[in-house]
């Protein structure tokens, strides 16, 4: 089993067969949220993992972020390897794939934010400054909001979740897009491919929503 | 719908406890910050605020601690204010597992820590908490030092001040009403709100419902903060929520 230096490893309860869940550690301020949270939702195998080799054996991937698209990028770009064994593992393999807020924007092509930066380029779009359409809508995005299937994806359902973000994924297929929220204008809720999801709500801050969520997303078979 | 009326009821903390002020001082132990947050995430709270008050700098674990268990517990979004200076203050409480800081003093006599913070972690988690009171009619000023220092800056271009150095939110609260229960000053906050194209939360005053609901339909707030009234049972947040949709605001419906 694979354990990461420094961090709890809790014992399976009720299955032989532990799952690994890597929560990928770029240093990403909401990493303990989104830790406490899988453990919340009875997850027994997370590990909180900054290195390539647990990642390219993971049996689920978790990647979250806050902050600036191009400081996130360039965190998990400056982790020698991680971005291969995640191209390996997730792209490959078909390994489930979660990435949340900037984790999610970091799906796309680019992003424009204090400059253009690339994207891991797995879905395609790009990450803009969410414009206010009226004086009377704040930026950024900040609260609980709709979450709005689209399609009938497995781990979406409706429901209200909390948002934290001022730039947006502008996806190039809408067909990509699993859910949309209102915020003066239509945003991308959740977006995805396959065995890769990405969702713009914060499911380790959304209560009893957020949750059921992760849940979900740890017992999805793509 | 659009973005809900968020509810915040705020957690004056010292030492690791709660307490309550009425106008900064007569301090009433209320409990175990953790306890109390585990039950506001539990009633549906929008987001919670803990405000670190009278703390020592030698005594930042203190909190930073109370963050930690209470991200253990609690699913909600969390904001932390109280002698945040350097933007490594505000990492130790991020990391800790709070969402947001609250800046006060520090970005009045160094604004730069805003940008410093929003810089690093981004807009989203970096709050100015703006401490005003009125000099004059239509005029606010900030005070630092809870309310007791007068600095002669102009609220509202402090405010604006703050939304180009890239504060995320703006939580504004008025020294005239604070512990008072006489309501939000509606136009200090109609006022900010106007000015910036950040999300406002309205602070200090509230004594009743109907505070809440003005603080949005007459302040222009987009999230209200409250903390007795929460506190001492008079109001649960299901019924701030209701209040606020019973007036035609978008807010959850919290169990």
């Amino acid at each position: 089993m694979i354990r990461a230096k420094g961090m709890p490893f809790l014992l399976p309860k009720g299955s032989l067969v532990a799952e690994t869940i890597a929560l990928i550690d770029f240093g990403a301020g909401n990493l303990h949220s989104v830790h406490n949270a899988l453990i919340a939702t009875g997850a027994s195998g997370v590990v909180v993992t900054a290195d390539p080799d647990v990642v390219a054996a993971a049996d689920r991937i978790v990647l979250p972020g806050v902050g600036a698209f191009g400081a996130c990028r360039d965190a998990l770009a400056g982790i020698d390897g991680m971005i291969a064994a995640l191209e390996r593992r997730v792209r490959q393999e078909g390994t489930p794939f979660l990435g949340i807020c900037v984790g999610m924007q970091l799906l796309a092509d680019k992003g424009i934010e204090f400059g253009e930066h690339q994207g891991l380029g797995w879905i395609g779009g790009t990450v803009h400054a969410i414009e206010a359409a009226s004086a009377d809508i704040k930026i950024p995005h900040m609260g609980w909001n709709d979450v709005t299937p689209t399609t009938g994806h497995d781990l979406l359902e409706a429901g209200e979740a909390y948002y934290l973000h001022g730039y947006h994924f502008d996806a190039a297929d809408s067909e990509d897009i699993f859910a949309t929220t209102f915020h003066g204008r239509k945003l991308v809720s959740a977006i995805g491919r396959d065995n890769i999801v990405g969702v713009q709500f914060h499911p380790e801050k959304s209560q009893a929503y957020g949750l059921a969520f992760l849940k979900r997303f740890l017992e999805w078979k793509p | 719908m659009t973005v809900r009326i968020r509810v915040i009821p705020c957690l004056d903390v010292a030492d690791g406890r709660v307490v309550k002020g009425v106008n900064f001082v007569d301090l009433k132990d209320a409990g175990d910050p953790v306890e109390q947050a585990r039950a506001y995430d539990a009633a549906g709270a929008d987001e919670l605020c803990f405000l670190d008050i009278g703390a020592s700098h030698e005594k930042r674990d203190t909190i930073i601690d109370v963050v930690r268990r209470t991200a253990e517990v609690c699913f909600m979004p969390v904001t932390v204010g109280g002698g945040v200076r350097t933007a490594d203050d505000a990492r130790a409480l991020l990391m800790a597992g709070a969402d947001k800081v609250a800046v006060n003093s520090a970005a009045v006599s160094r604004p730069e820590v805003v940008s410093d913070i929003a810089g690093r972690f981004g807009s989203q988690c970096m709050v100015a908490s703006i401490d005003a009171r009125s000099v004059e009619q239509g005029r606010w000023e900030i005070f630092t030092h809870g309310g007791r220092t007068r600095t002669g800056i102009d609220a509202l271009e402090h405010a604006a001040r703050m939304a180009e150095l890239g504060a995320g939110e703006l939580l504004v609260t008025s020294m005239d009403r604070d512990g008072t229960r006489d309501g939000y000053d509606l136009s200090l906050t109609r006022a900010i709100s106007d000015a910036v194209a950040i999300p406002v939360v309205a602070s200090g005053g509230v004594g009743t419902l109907d505070h809440m609901v003005e603080g949005v339909t007459k302040g222009g707030a987009n999230a209200v903060l409250a903390a007795s009234i929460f506190h001492f049972g008079q109001h649960s947040i299901s019924e701030a929520h209701d209040a606020l949709r019973a007036a035609g605001l978008p807010a959850r419906h919290s169990s």
